[in-house]
């Protein structure tokens, strides 16, 4: 099944429709809901979300809505296993001829970090593992960001969250690694994974596009900068984002059926050092001490993930 | 019709088949398998058509149920003990959302320690959660139960899900004569579940489930529940009557037996009450007048109803099959609040019994009894207490001492 879209190559080729309608509940500069209103361009209308408790769930706030397609609310741990039930629903209808198949809908889960990397882990294998058809969108601002910042298992080496403050036991602040949430879905061998970012709003429809001729679970880690807890100015979203793929922090890849390739890389990367000084979040690497030890093992980090990938474009 | 010996587990499954249902999201659980195998088999060979899914856990399980109805499929699950609990932040989610799926508990006690026999903490852990919650008796009645729960929960004025509740061991793997319905009289009686009120299709866009911020919204929302919950009780009446019409088998919110002229009234539920039901036999015999009343329909409590049977009976001994630790029996907690307003009402004894399996004896029934009576006659009634007998005492002071413990 190849999707009718058009290839997108330029920024022109993105729909000027608009699928979420302005004036939401969420922060101002929220990079996450920028890549979500970017990725419902190429999901078009008949869609419904399946949301973990998150941020995003204030989204839908009663009796108001700023979707124009579906939305149910799960708990936090479930959400892939409401998908799973709306999904099988939808298919069992159509079968019995009791809906008709033009009424059917994209089942989409959107959940956070904290549900995708850590509580709903359980319920996300077990549907890719059945090969749910489904999309699964992960607004991942690496952290727990609707209870205020808490470290959670997508937080990265160094940064500072309310349960991860720099102290002398452990002056960088998360001394954890963000789990590899990418590499976990692709050992599943689901047949596409990507990562995205709202500042490259291309390769973002690009990918959806893509995988809309999938059917399985199809995920999309995007990078969600985020201003409350990120501490920095809301008007720096955009350039906070493209720091972060510019450094080589967040890879921009896909992987179809488990082969991995990049859809873009840096020509040279930046020192990560330009995307940690610009955030509140990693101020106490550089304030009152520079944490050099630190710095230079997120750097080495970084070096060693572009030297050591197998790289494909 | 058919007549065939069927365990209680076989019997919730066929009541699943009549119901024709489309969707079973499932996973095991002892003593609970047998149901969801039996369903299995069904989909597998085309007996039933829809789907069966194995899911990673009951939270899964319950979500995918919630979510599949919440679409407009007429949907069946079952679980039991920690199972049910696993699902337990799910249960209040589906409440919610107002859906009418069934779900089949069978009782197990919880850990810990951990048990396979039976107990009710399990379903009574649930009882606020806005599932309705019928508590059966036999094979028979859980078949109908579970075709009865879809036409309540399905109707406009209640939209709410259904926990039919059954022992485990005790009923679901005892077999029994159970009629099982023809498909067609079962068709009419309970038609083709069609969503008027919420199902998500591409021309009616719903959001379901949303954030309320303001806690009147909420309390709006939450007595939404509790009324229609209280409105089962007439439906509950309506379709009763039809079934009994259709099928020739009577079911009452509670049952009341040899309660007409009754002066002890002893309160039970589910498959014990059938010993309850043998004592107060043995207790006509001897020319006591004594009466059973079982609680089936226990969400919603119909609260008036056990008043007007309560009332002017001069003793009552609830019999919990469950402990709320620190507290007793909930049973016994619920009886004696709907009767405390009540003028004329009846000395009420709490008992607890019957907690992992332990069976109930002819000798506990009787201390029941005397205690009952005296009560009535002295005014005294003693607080909780839990049926042991000496028998069990010497096996449990036993057990201690091979396991180096010390007998308190």
């Amino acid at each position: 099944m190849q999707s009718d879209h058009t290839a997108y190559k330029r920024i022109k080729d993105i729909s000027r429709d608009e699928f979420i309608l302005p004036g939401t509940t969420v922060c101002a500069g929220c990079g996450g809901l920028e890549a979500l209103r970017l990725a419902h361009k190429v999901l078009g209308n008949n869609v419904v979300f399946v949301n973990a408790a998150g941020c995003f769930t204030l989204l839908a706030l009663f009796p108001y809505s700023p979707f124009k397609g579906s939305w149910l609310y799960t708990n936090m741990a479930s959400a892939p296993a409401g998908a799973q039930g709306i999904r099988d629903a939808l298919d069992i209808l159509i079968e019995k001829k009791r809906l008709r198949p033009e009424e059917d809908l994209k089942v989409i889960v959107l959940a956070g970090d904290g549900s995708t990397y850590d509580m709903a882990l359980s319920a996300t294998s077990g549907a890719i593992y059945r090969n749910l058809d489904f999309y699964y969108f992960c607004y991942d601002n690496e952290a727990y960001g609707n209870t205020g910042m808490q470290m959670s298992s997508a937080s990265p080496l160094g940064a500072k969250t309310t349960t991860s403050i720099p102290d002398e036991q452990s002056p960088m602040g998360t001394k954890f690694h963000k789990k590899d949430i990418f590499e976990i879905w692709r050992a599943h061998k689901p047949p596409y994974i990507a990562t995205i970012s709202p500042r490259h709003p291309v390769d973002l429809s690009e990918k959806f596009r893509r995988s809309m001729q999938f059917k399985g679970p199809k995920l999309f880690i995007a990078l969600s900068p985020c201003p409350t807890g990120w501490l920095y100015d809301p008007s720096h979203s955009a350039k906070i984002a493209r720091l972060a793929v510019e450094t080589g922090i967040w890879a921009l890849k896909e992987a179809v059926f488990g082969e991995t390739i990049h859809t873009y890389i840096p020509s040279k990367l930046k020192p990560v050092e330009e995307y940690l000084s610009v955030q509140g979040r990693f101020s106490h690497l550089f304030v009152p001490v520079r944490q050099d030890e630190t710095i230079k093992k997120i750097q080495d980090e970084i070096n060693y993930y572009w030297n050591h990938t197998e790289i494909q474009k | 019709m058919a007549r065939e010996l069927l365990t209680g587990n076989a019997a919730a499954a066929w009541g699943v088949r009549l119901a024709d249902v489309d969707y079973v999201p499932a996973f095991p659980i002892t003593p609970q398998t047998e149901i969801i195998e039996t369903l299995s088999g069904w989909y597998s060979d085309g007996t039933m058509k829809g789907k069966f899914v194995t899911m990673d856990s009951e939270h899964s399980m319950l979500t995918a149920a919630g979510a599949a109805s919440a679409t407009g499929a007429r949907v069946f699950t079952a679980t039991s003990s920690q199972g049910l609990l696993y699902a337990f932040e799910v249960l209040y989610s589906v409440a919610g959302w107002r859906v009418p799926l069934v779900m089949v508990n069978v009782s197990r006690a919880l850990s810990s320690p951990i048990t396979l026999e039976p107990d009710h903490n399990d379903i009574l852990s649930a009882r606020d959660c806005g599932f309705l919650q019928i508590h059966t008796e036999t094979c028979q009645e859980v078949l109908d139960s579970v075709i009865m729960s879809y036409k309540l929960a399905e109707d406009r004025r209640v939209l709410l899900p259904v926990l039919v509740n059954l022992d485990g061991y005790y009923l679901s793997f005892t077999r029994e004569p159970v009629e099982i319905p023809d498909a067609d009289k079962v068709k009419d009686f309970l038609p083709q579940y069609k969503p008027d009120h919420a199902s998500f299709h591409a021309s009616g866009p719903m959001a379901q489930g949303l954030a309320v911020l303001g806690g009147y919204i909420y309390s709006y929302f939450k007595y939404q529940m509790h009324l229609a919950s209280l409105n089962a009780l007439s439906v509950h009446e309506e379709i009763a009557e039809e079934f009994y019409n259709l099928f020739g088998r009577k079911y009452g919110v509670v049952e009341e037996y040899k309660l007409d002229d009754a002066e002890y009234v002893l309160i039970m539920s589910n498959t014990f009450a059938t010993k309850g039901k043998a004592a107060v036999e043995k207790f006509r015999e001897i020319g006591c007048k004594v009466g059973l009343l079982r609680l089936r329909v226990v969400r919603p409590l119909p609260t008036k109803k056990i008043q007007d049977i309560l009332k002017n009976r001069k003793g009552t001994a609830v019999i919990d099959q469950n402990i709320s630790i620190g507290y007793g029996g909930i049973f016994y907690s619920e009886i004696a609040a709907l009767m405390c307003n009540e003028a004329n009402k009846p000395v009420i004894l709490s008992f607890i019994c019957g907690l992992g399996g332990k069976d109930i004896s002819m000798k506990e029934f009787q201390k029941i009894l005397d205690d009952t009576i005296n009560a009535s006659l002295t005014g005294n009634i003693p607080g909780t207490q839990l049926l042991y007998t000496d028998v069990e005492w010497a096996k449990m002071k036993h057990l201690l001492d091979v396991a180096g413990k010390p007998v308190i």
